[in-house]
């Protein structure tokens, strides 16, 4: 049995903020990164032997570029009796995504030329500063985490990027970049906040991978 | 002006600093209160510029060595930042409200506060938190002949939303700027009193700046030590302990060992409760979602007079969106967010207080707690 659900209902906006993470996962790059603004529309039923299905209409925005948005249809179906499966998420967007080409190889360049690979850490600062320079690797690791995200969501999570402690970047011998982060995530329900361990590939023409990842003991990233 | 540092050696000393700051009314910065001068310990002490002569000169007849620590204020004000021109400041001059300050500084604006403000401002002592620091709140009233009702509002109940602490600041500094000039603050002062809390979790702050920026929880000390922190915000006594709770010192939704056990919880719960039946509104300020959320976490009955909250809220919301577009969300905590049981605003509702609101001001994730200083004025505009 099909049910509309109020736009601002959490559970709507629990399963709004994992398809966006999803869909920011795999239309991402170091100039592009997408979050959720709005959800128009939000419906849930139950499918027999699996779980709760939810059809969602979404408003996505440009973290870069926030007057740019894309409207978006998702649908998002939680496996109930098996934890170990990541939800399915099947998504279209409507119209075009900002093009990235340029700035993603310029980023791409910049770092196949450094001579030592990068290190940073606590992007954004204490006081919420990023660096122009750390931009694409802080958009990297929000695009990232939609994967990370989606993997680990239930009906009963919610989560955030909210911060990189640390970043360095893998050389490697083929065109792909690598890069090895730890960052925070902030789950809304629990309020906790969960250092998160990710290996990172990206190319401009092959989009973003995350090959490994591992959640952290709390203290890790200290 | 001159900062001059002075460290006293005998007791003495002591005494004639005391009687120099009383009697000349000079601005201690360090201590706040000439009772606090110690020998031995560091003393801050602004004097006027007109007074610099004749306090040095007291102080080398009396053997007290001193050193310049700042030789011109205003220079170092006027380098420091961007001055505004207003001519009627009412604020302390210099002080940025588009940054955020650490706990020392948010103590020594309050003072400054009510110094230039005293006809309208006086600050008052709440309570000690867990580490024995001081609670204060500040309290706006136009001195009437008749009763007001009050409006309180408290921020900084988690440690990690500074844009929270930095928009009950720029809410004082804004009323005390324009109640003269603008008709709406001053119709509103003459019927209402604002109490304003502009830090309750200062532990918890502090270590936000010192150790952990998210950092959530205030410090109380659990299992000999081993673990620290009660999310003061489920520490109520509202359906305490029943739901969206913790029971496990380790989680960031710890409730405590019992409603109130929390001595910042019980401080303010105390004050509202002798207070009740004049307050009209109860704010807190959170970050970060953008909602403006009513009564209920615990459950999703609706409050008796749910349609005015709604509507009030709802009308809030517009306004804010009016001014740059942000949208808030309005509606129940258990319905938007999750449930959870002991929060402030809950518990005011249930003891009678007709508007009881949360407040979780920007943005909606991108930063998250972490929120440019730049969002501070956009922020707390849309906000007011």
């Amino acid at each position: 049995s099909a049910m509309e659900l109020p736009p601002s209902h959490h559970r709507a906006n629990r399963a709004a903020a994992l398809a966006a993470g999803y869909v920011c996962y795999r239309r991402g790059s170091p100039g592009r990164g997408l979050r959720l603004r709005t959800v128009r529309r939000a419906g849930r039923r139950d499918i027999d032997g699996v779980g709760p299905k939810y059809h969602l209409e979404l408003v996505l925005e440009d973290i870069v570029d926030e007057d740019s948005t894309v409207n978006c249809t998702a649908e998002v179906l939680y496996h109930l009796g098996n934890k170990n499966i990541a939800p399915d998420v099947q998504f279209t967007i409507e119209g075009e995504l900002k093009n990235t080409d340029e700035a993603d190889n310029i980023f791409y360049s910049q770092i196949k030329s450094l001579e030592k690979e990068l290190v940073a850490e606590n992007i954004p600062d204490s006081h919420g500063h990023v660096s122009p320079e750390m931009e694409p690797i802080r958009l990297l690791a929000w695009v990232a985490s939609g994967y990370v995200m989606w993997q680990n969501s239930t009906e009963n999570t919610k989560f955030q990027f909210a911060q990189i402690k640390h970043v360095k970047q893998v050389k490697r011998s083929d065109e792909y970049l690598e890069f090895d982060y730890m960052i925070l995530l902030h789950e809304m329900v629990s309020q906790e906040i969960i250092p998160w361990q990710m290996t990172v590939l990206w190319h401009p023409q092959h989009g973003v991978q995350v090959t490994q990842d591992s959640r952290q003991p709390k203290h890790a990233s200290e | 002006d001159q900062v001059l540092h002075i460290v006293p050696e005998t007791f003495q000393q002591v005494q004639h600093l005391q009687h120099l700051c009383s009697s000349l009314l000079l601005d201690l910065w360090k201590p706040l209160l000439p009772e606090d001068i110690w020998a031995g310990e560091d003393l801050h002490l602004r004097v006027p510029a007109p007074l610099v002569q004749e306090v040095k000169d007291s102080l080398d007849q009396h053997v007290i060595s001193y050193k310049v620590l700042i030789s011109d204020v205003q220079e170092l004000v006027d380098q420091s930042m961007r001055r505004e021109r207003t001519s009627h400041t009412q604020v302390p001059e210099g002080y940025v409200y588009t940054q955020y300050h650490p706990m020392e500084e948010i103590y020594q604006w309050m003072t400054q506060i009510q110094k230039s403000n005293s006809k309208l401002v006086t600050q008052h002592y709440l309570g000690k938190t867990i580490e024995n620091r001081t609670m204060y709140y500040l309290q706006i009233s136009q001195p009437s002949d008749k009763s007001k009702k009050i409006i309180w509002m408290d921020c900084g109940i988690h440690a990690r939303e500074w844009i929270s602490p930095a928009f009950c600041q720029w809410f004082v500094k804004e009323i005390l700027q324009n109640y003269k000039s603008d008709p709406k603050i001053s119709r509103f002062l003459k019927n209402l009193d604002l109490y304003i809390l502009p830090v309750l979790n200062i532990d918890g702050y502090i270590y936000s700046w010192e150790k952990d920026r998210l950092w959530r929880k205030n410090r109380s000390p659990h299992m000999n030590g081993t673990c620290y922190g009660t999310d003061l915000n489920r520490n109520f006594n509202s359906s305490w302990g029943s739901i969206g709770v913790s029971y496990n010192c380790s989680s960031e939704i710890f409730c405590g060992s019992g409603p109130e056990s929390e001595p910042e919880t019980r401080a303010m719960a105390q004050f509202i409760e002798r207070k009740k039946s004049d307050i009209l509104c109860y704010l807190t300020i959170h970050s970060y979602g953008q909602y403006i959320l009513t009564p209920y976490g615990s459950t999703t009955k609706p409050p008796s007079n749910s349609e005015e909250l709604m509507h009030v809220a709802k009308k809030a919301s517009a306004a804010l969106m009016g001014k740059y577009g942000t949208r808030y969300e309005v509606g129940s905590t258990s319905l938007i967010l999750y449930s959870n049981s002991g929060s402030s605003r809950d518990w005011a509702h249930m003891i009678g207080i007709p508007f009881s609101y949360t407040f979780e001001l920007r943005d909606k994730g991108s930063h998250g707690f972490v929120l440019p200083p730049d969002q501070i004025q956009p922020t707390c505009e849309e906000t007011m």
